[in-house]
């Protein structure tokens, strides 16, 4: 223990290092703005950025990519509150409450909620990180395909209670997000499949971030212009030393809230293959289930925006110890940070920390500081971003379609994205109007692909017998803990109802 | 309300079809493969007969009236609706095929200026400005900051000196 | 349509111009890139190409060996399909090349819909060709591959092979590997090498075919144990290890690191690309990328690259119909 905190110390002598700080601030704040940005996430952050890196001393390159990811995951929710639009994937259950809060005037008590809880979820996290490395990455290496086959059901089973009342078109949602997350090559066969109109385009399949601007971005902007015949006129307060207080205040409710998200997160986040997505997910669904106050999630509930947003920043650290431990990747993200490292020059696995101990420390120290950086930059900035939201509506309208437009197009650089965009934003937004329940979804689509190929490959290798995913110890308890979950709305629905059957 | 309920319902109990339909071309099996688990048409296939039954479940409860929406005798889009969305939806659609000839930063100028300007009945020295900060602003952010090249078009020559200057 | 004219034209013009350019230094034919030039990747971000292609950029870029930027640009959706068609529909257009692998035979031959012929690219450079290597876990029994092949047969389908995704590089060398030695196994395809690496370690399957530079940390860890390598020479960076061609069996497999450019283009563009990877090939950082990744760098480049890219493709077309994927 005492060798771990004169490493650390010495960690935060290099972190500090006037070079290596301003690479980390300057990360963060690019990081922001990339995060903010609807379709660039953390992945095309760190990516776009990796050849600033080539120039720079390895430890001040992973600090300065650190800071990127950590940056663009406090941005991912600015655009999620304040547009509508999920800026990543990870940030998809902070427009739940996130975007009702916005339009009730309390865009600024979101902002704050979300700064605060990512902050709390990355130093939790980091604070794991720095206890209990070794042993974690070896709890890692013990979830097979099996394991993350029930970790999807479990993901599932979080999200049952979120659909709308309407049972059919809430199934029919997930169906559809799950089928459509199946268009493309397959992985396990490599065959093509779902190939509308023999498109090319659909080769590559429908990438989350497509769905999520299209239904986003345009439908619900179209959704707000019927509502509101063009002239939307969000209520936002100056943001002052008063607002900031009160909003702390509120924030401080939810601490229960945040500190098991982060728990939750930071597991999630270790595993290989699951990454922050699944953990804001579940940490959205958990709170909600174990609230006492359900009904009132998705309609701005501060708690809703806290847990995915602790979730995700300590799923984002969860996600660095299979990366710097064994040389795996557990998202995109860390997968391009491992690149960088062979791009510097070294080589990432299981003997890293004895070799490179100046590299390992400094950037764990730097997660530290860049977890104030960032919650310091993003309090700062929240007057900018309520700024926006006083902007006409007319013109804001049209800058957001631009951003979708330009958004999707990025990552993948090529125009059926953006087309696929208009179609998706066109049938979201008769979906909308009649009811059917989106987050499903965006949720399948997200979650599907993972289920499926890790459902086929226990399917192969345990030669068809599905009793595998109770009887593994790991997977079993997984998969219990799913099905009480999945039990648990059914058995309140039902009593709900009994309830107000006897009310009539 | 209740006739837009109805016949969306039918279509995706249509749209699901096709989809069973294209899950079991060939090579996609949608039974068990020895050796291989179930087969890439497999999943696709069932859900997309999941999403039938739901879609018909769906159509069931519109027509007995049992969903809001069901009973609703409200039109499902009234004229000013209608139009909104036609413009939205049809002025974006020119931005995207604009970009294929005069690239993307010309077709959201154009763009811009005809959805604040002539749509949102800005004023004009607004709309202007506006139209020409968010081509100038996507240009620094996305080429000139992340190297990220959107499509020009035939203004592509137009873009070499600007490159020279911000993008390397 | 613009190819068959220019081919018409180009006959007698592209003779002279080649003449020109071996008699004279290559700095006679001019031409150089007036934008960013797109660096396209058929792998998504983070695998095992896009490594390569970042790494390839951070080399030029270092050195300064082009005047505009390389941007890497991954289109890696369907396996490569997505990228061999972006590369298609850019026939002609200066700024783009693209970092291949070895989908650049599989994919097109697989999915005849995306309707790509690699022949009507333009081959620009070899850099290097990554090797295969049997791999099993460290804490199993198995030291020998005659050890490997009694356990397989005694398992039957019961062993797990994992690897990359059905028709790929992997599931090809498993083929090959099962009608050498008359084996059966399970063969469980995995997302990328990385994950198929971890589901190694973690016991999770029972072998691997990983490319060395996919295991060498958990190798070097002590978490792996390498049986055999399927190369023409042992691997240096893995010492002991013997070639499938030493214990008797003619099974040799590679995964081509090369780049390539859009079909119809003029010569003078190919050779600049040429001559920019040539320079990235002679650099110490790429040797030191080679030896630490037991990558075999070989330069190929013109009518040699070509002829080998023709060889290939017969050979994976020939692999392919033998498992049953391709009629």
């Amino acid at each position: 223990m005492m060798e771990i905190f004169s490493h650390l110390i010495d960690g935060f002598g290099i972190a500090f290092q006037p070079f290596n700080l301003g690479m980390m601030v300057l990360g963060c704040l690019l990081g922001l703005f990339i995060g903010a940005m609807p379709g660039l996430g953390s992945v095309n952050g760190v990516a776009i950025l990796l050849p600033i890196t080539f120039f720079v001393p390895p430890t001040a390159a992973i600090i300065f990519l650190a800071a990127i990811y950590y940056g663009s995951m406090y941005g991912g929710a600015i655009s999620s509150i304040m547009l509508g639009i999920p800026g990543a994937s990870t940030a998809v259950a902070t427009t739940f409450d996130g975007r009702p809060m916005a339009l009730q005037g309390k865009a600024d008590f979101a902002l704050v909620a979300a700064a605060v809880a990512s902050f709390v979820g990355g130093t939790i996290s980091i604070i794991l990180f720095t206890l209990f490395a070794p042993p974690l990455a070896d709890f890692a290496l013990r979830f097979g395909p099996q394991e993350t086959f029930a970790l999807m059901v479990l993901a599932f089973a979080t999200f049952v209670g979120l659909g709308g009342d309407d049972i059919p078109k809430t199934i029919f949602m997930i169906l559809l997000g799950l089928v459509l997350s199946t268009v493309g090559l397959d992985t396990i066969s490599g065959r093509p499949r779902l190939i509308f109109f023999d498109l090319q385009g659909f080769y590559k399949g429908i990438s989350f971030i497509v769905l999520a601007i299209g239904i986003y971005g345009i439908g619900e902007m179209l959704w707000t212009l019927e509502t509101s015949r063009g002239k939307v006129e969000i209520i936002s307060h100056r943001f002052t030393w008063q607002r900031l207080k009160a909003a702390l205040g509120e924030v401080k409710t939810a601490w229960k809230t945040m500190s098991f998200s982060s728990l939750l997160g930071y597991f999630v986040g270790v595993l290989p293959a699951a990454g922050a997505t699944p953990a804001a997910l579940m940490a959205y669904g958990l709170t909600k289930s174990f609230s006492d106050t359900p009904e009132k999630f998705g309609k701005g509930e501060i708690s809703g925006v806290a847990a995915p947003e602790a979730a995700n920043n300590a799923a984002s650290t969860g996600s660095m110890l299979p990366m710097m431990t064994l040389g795996i990747p557990g998202s995109p993200t860390t997968a391009i940070l491992l690149g960088g490292m062979v791009i510097w020059g070294l080589t990432p696995g299981p003997l890293l920390f004895l070799q490179q101990s100046e590299f390992v420390w400094g950037l764990t120290a730097s997660l530290y500081a860049a977890n104030f950086v960032t919650l310091i930059l993003n309090l700062a900035l929240i007057p900018l971003f309520v700024w926006v939201l006083r902007m006409p509506f007319m013109i804001l309208a049209p800058l957001i379609f631009v951003l979708c437009f330009v958004g999707s197009y990025a990552p993948d650089t090529r125009m059926f994205d953006p087309w696929l965009v208009l179609l998706f934003g066109f049938v979201g937004y008769v979906m909308r109007k009649l009811d059917y329940p989106l987050a499903p979804l965006v949720l399948a689509i997200v979650l599907g692909p993972l289920a499926e190929d890790s459902f086929r490959q226990t399917m192969i290798a345990d030669l068809g017998d599905w009793t595998v995913f109770f009887t593994r110890p790991l997977s079993g308890i997984i998969m219990a803990f799913a099905v009480l979950l999945f039990a648990a709305p059914l058995l309140k629905g039902v009593r709900r109802r009994k309830a107000a059957a006897d009310k009539t | 309300m209740r006739r837009a309920e109805l016949i969306f319902a039918a279509l995706l109990a249509l749209f699901s079809i096709y989809l069973m339909y294209m899950s079991q071309l060939p090579p996609l099996q949608i039974g068990w493969v020895p050796r291989k688990g179930p087969g890439s048409g497999a999943l696709p296939f069932w859900l997309s007969l999941g999403m039938l039954i739901c879609a018909i479940w769906i159509f069931l409860r519109g027509w007995r009236g049992v969903t809001p929406q069901g009973r609703s005798t409200e039109p499902f889009m009234d004229s000013y609706t209608v139009w909104m969305v036609a413009v939205t939806v049809s002025s974006i659609f020119m931005m995207l095929l604009a970009t294929y000839y005069v690239g993307a930063y010309v077709a959201m100028f154009l763009f811009m200026l005809f959805y604040v300007g002539v749509f949102g009945k800005i004023p004009w020295p607004t709309t202007i400005a506006v139209s020409l900060a968010v081509p100038i602003a996507i240009f620094f952010l996305f080429e000139s900051g992340m190297k990220i090249l959107l499509p020009k078009g035939a203004t592509e020559p137009l873009f070499i000196p600007l490159y020279k200057m911000f993008v390397y | 349509m613009t190819f068959s004219r220019r081919s018409a034209f180009g006959v007698g013009t592209a003779g002279a111009l080649a003449l020109v350019a071996t008699a004279v230094t290559p700095a006679a034919a001019e031409w150089k890139p007036v934008k960013p030039v797109e660096f396209v990747v058929m792998a998504g971000q983070g695998g095992g190409a896009d490594k390569l292609a970042r790494f390839i950029q951070s080399i030029i870029e270092k050195n300064k060996f082009a005047d505009v930027p390389f941007i890497p640009i991954n289109k890696g959706g369907g396996s490569g399909a997505d990228a061999l068609r972006y590369l298609k529909d850019n026939a002609g257009n200066d700024h783009v090349i693209m970092a291949t692998l070895n989908s650049y035979y599989t994919t097109p031959l697989r999915n005849p819909g995306i309707g790509v012929n690699i022949n009507e690219f333009t081959p620009i450079a070899r850099l290097a060709e990554d090797t295969f290597v049997l791999w099993v876990n460290a804490n199993s029994d198995i030291k020998t591959v005659e050890d490997y092949i009694k356990v397989v047969k005694e398992k039957g389908t019961g062993w797990k092979m994992g690897g990359t995704g059905t028709g790929q590089e992997d599931s090809l060398v498993t083929a090959m590997l099962e009608k050498a030695y008359g084996l059966k196994m399970t063969y469980v395809p995995f997302k990328g090498g990385g994950d198929v690496a971890v589901n190694l370690v973690g016991q999770h399957v029972d072998s691997t075919v990983n490319n060395p530079s996919e295991a060498i940390g958990f190798f070097e860890a002590g978490k792996v144990r390498p049986l055999a390598s399927l190369t023409r020479e042992p691997i240096t960076e893995l010492k002991d290890v013997p070639t499938f061609k030493s214990l008797g069996q003619d099974l040799v497999y590679r995964m081509q690191r090369s780049v390539v450019a859009p079909g119809g283009i003029k010569p003078e563009v190919a050779d600049y690309y040429k001559s920019i990877f040539e320079k990235v090939f002679a650099s110490t950082e790429w040797k030191d990328y080679c030896k630490k990744n037991a990558l075999q760098c070989a330069w190929l480049s013109g009518d040699d690259l070509k002829k080998y890219f023709d060889e290939e493709e017969a050979k994976h077309a020939a692999l392919l119909k033998e498992m049953g994927e391709i009629k």
